[in-house]
């Protein structure tokens, strides 16, 4: 069987989880946690890079194999994402930059006409631009049009590992978006993150789930299990599920008698 | 409408009458509900309501975890200066103490910021008494400029400022202001603090809403706890955070709890507020607001911020000395406090790394 590549921003990736950086216990985890997602892509808050302090310093403890995908965690517009990914590139000299853009610190709901405006000049700068949003069809269409080369809904809002409560929402992302589709935030259980992929997602980032789990490194593992599942039944095609029992003998099944 | 409009609608509330009729089934009713009104908090904040400590801490916990991390950033305070236009009665800075005034130069201020940033801390507030003349906004602008060398999070603890002088100082690199109201209680904050612009009492409640209005990051209340009856003070300053979040949602607001420590002068606490209640109110506030930046100083002992982390502590600060310029000069004049944890900024980190927690350094870049 050929190897189920996600070809994204120039990255030709195996695994379908990215990991989020923000909420663990100890950074020293952080290699293990890899080890057992089998995760390529590791994201992390520039705000976070601190090079005066080794030990807290995320990027000392992010294996040299994985990605590291900066993020914009506390720009509270367009221009305030520009600056921290410009930083970031001339910080880790990397391409890769994720949107986020908050202007709620109440829920933490992503602004989708902020970050469709930073994804539109960063595009022209040539950054891989990958765009945490709210599920939305319009705002996509923008996003994919300004450049991005991952659209990210978030599955509910971060932090309440509820799951994927945007479903309905993420399927039509699915269905009209060519861009690949990788759901973030939200997302409590590995079955969760199955279920994401089942229906077509490209990939899943978690963090939550992982670090407020009183085992990390196993409910990691269990996430890689339930993507690769997931992903596995959606590219062999799940049956089609009815509300109803299928009749044995067809109603119609006269029209057909000699 | 401001803030003030808010409280003064509390002011035909009965809270004695209500506390007393608090049952134990309406607080585990409040305790389990996802989105807390007012009126939970108040019954978390009620006496019947330490019998639930443990099933509120769990709770507390819980959404920390989810909303934060296991995850806690350290800062340390730069007093510049003790000069006070003011007398407050419980205040090391009152006029009425005689005590040796100075403002630090901006030499001293860069020796200060060189020691405090060698401990590996990116993060600072800037604190300076209440004068307006020792201490004028082209002073603290310069002083700003000088930290923006050291540090990424520059947050102020000054007097109370008109917006134009709060965007000032935002342009200049500071990104928080933290204001304590001291008591939420008008009357005996008028009797308290009897001259001086202090006596404006809400002209000091509407401070941060001058600076969320220039566009503040982080916005920090907080009430003196042991000046008031523990329950209203904690019980305002939940509703004056609330009303901050929902006003300025791009701000990250925070509360302290500092509870009165021996000071020079006479002054004693009308109420010695017990660990139990300062639990209390943590865990009553993480349950009333999950999205709230909770944080605990040196004024509390080594012991009880160590087993305060887990019930909801996001920002601690670190050796830190309230004296001027006390990291160059220790123990040269006298601090606004006495520092409970004298911990190094190595102990403390080595303290949280025990708890299964990690100290943050750096949580902000400088734009």
């Amino acid at each position: 069987m050929n190897k189920d590549i996600l070809n994204i921003g120039d990255m030709k990736l195996e695994s379908r989880i990215f990991i989020g950086s923000g909420k663990f216990p100890n950074n020293s985890l952080i290699p293990k946690i890899i080890e057992s997602s089998q995760a390529q892509v590791m994201t992390v808050a520039v705000r976070r890079f601190d090079f005066t302090n080794p030990k807290e310093n995320i990027l000392s403890h992010i294996p040299k194999s994985v990605y590291i995908m900066p993020n914009t965690s506390g720009a509270r517009d367009a221009s305030e994402a520009i600056r921290i990914a410009r930083i970031a590139r001339a910080t880790i000299k990397t391409n890769l930059i994720k949107i986020e853009v908050i202007n709620d610190n109440k829920y933490l709901l992503p602004d989708n006409y902020q970050t469709a405006r930073a994804c539109e000049i960063l595009s022209k700068e040539n950054f891989k631009v990958f765009t945490y949003m709210n599920a939305d069809l319009y705002a996509a269409r923008d996003m994919q049009n300004a450049g991005a080369v991952a659209i990210m809904p978030l599955g509910a809002p971060i932090g309440t590992n509820k799951g994927l409560k945007t479903e309905e929402m993420v399927k039509i992302l699915i269905e009209e978006i060519d861009t690949p589709i990788i759901i973030d935030a939200g997302l409590g259980k590995p079955s969760d993150a199955c279920k994401c992929m089942e229906i077509g997602c490209s990939a899943i980032m978690i963090n939550t789930s992982i670090s407020s789990s009183p085992n990390p490194v196993l409910i990691a593992e269990a996430f890689k299990d339930a993507v690769n599942a997931g992903r596995k039944a959606f590219l062999a095609k799940i049956g089609t599920t009815s509300d109803r029992a299928r009749a044995s003998s067809p109603l119609t099944g006269f029209l057909y008698d000699k | 409408m401001t803030f003030y409009d808010v409280k003064q609608k509390y002011n035909g509330f009965n809270f004695e009458k209500y506390i007393g009729n608090i049952s134990d089934e309406m607080i585990k009713n409040s305790i389990q509900k996802e989105i807390l009104d007012s009126m939970d908090f108040l019954n978390l904040l009620s006496p019947k309501a330490s019998n639930h400590i443990e099933q509120m801490a769990q709770k507390a916990h819980e959404i920390s975890v989810k909303y934060f991390g296991k995850c806690i950033l350290l800062y340390a305070p730069l007093y510049v200066s003790n000069f006070c236009i003011n007398n407050c009665v419980y205040c090391a800075f009152s006029t009425i103490n005689k005590i040796k005034r100075e403002v630090l130069s901006f030499e001293e201020i860069e020796e200060n910021c060189k020691i405090i940033s060698s401990y590996g801390l990116r993060h600072i507030l800037l604190v300076a008494g209440e004068s307006n003349t020792k201490t004028p906004i082209e002073y603290l602008k310069k002083c700003v400029e000088i930290l923006k060398n050291y540090f990424e999070g520059i947050d102020i603890e000054i007097y109370p400022l008109d917006e134009s002088c709060y965007k000032a100082l935002a342009d200049s690199g500071v990104d928080g202001l933290t204001i304590y109201q001291e008591t939420y209680n008008e009357n005996l904050y008028k009797l308290l603090h009897t001259n001086g612009e202090k006596s404006n009492y809400r002209y000091r409640l509407e401070t941060c809403e001058r600076a969320g209005r220039a566009n503040y990051r982080n916005l920090n209340v907080g009430a003196l706890l042991g000046l008031n009856d523990f329950i209203s003070d904690i019980f305002f300053t939940g509703i004056h955070a609330k009303y901050l979040q929902a006003k300025f949602q791009s701000a990250e607001i925070g509360i302290s709890f500092p509870r009165l420590r021996p000071t020079v002068g006479t002054y004693q606490p009308k109420t010695l507020i017990p660990d139990k209640n300062l639990i209390q109110a943590i865990c009553a506030i993480r349950l009333f607001i999950n999205r709230i930046n909770i944080n605990i100083s040196t004024r509390e002992s080594k012991k009880l911020r160590n087993n305060l982390i887990p019930l909801g502590i996001t920002k601690m600060s670190a050796a830190s000395s309230t004296e001027v310029g006390g990291y160059l000069k220790k123990g040269q004049s006298e601090g606004q406090f006495k520092v409970k944890d004298t911990s190094t900024v190595d102990k403390v980190k080595e303290m949280i790394y025990e708890k299964g927690y990690q100290p943050i350094m750096k949580d902000w870049i400088a734009l």
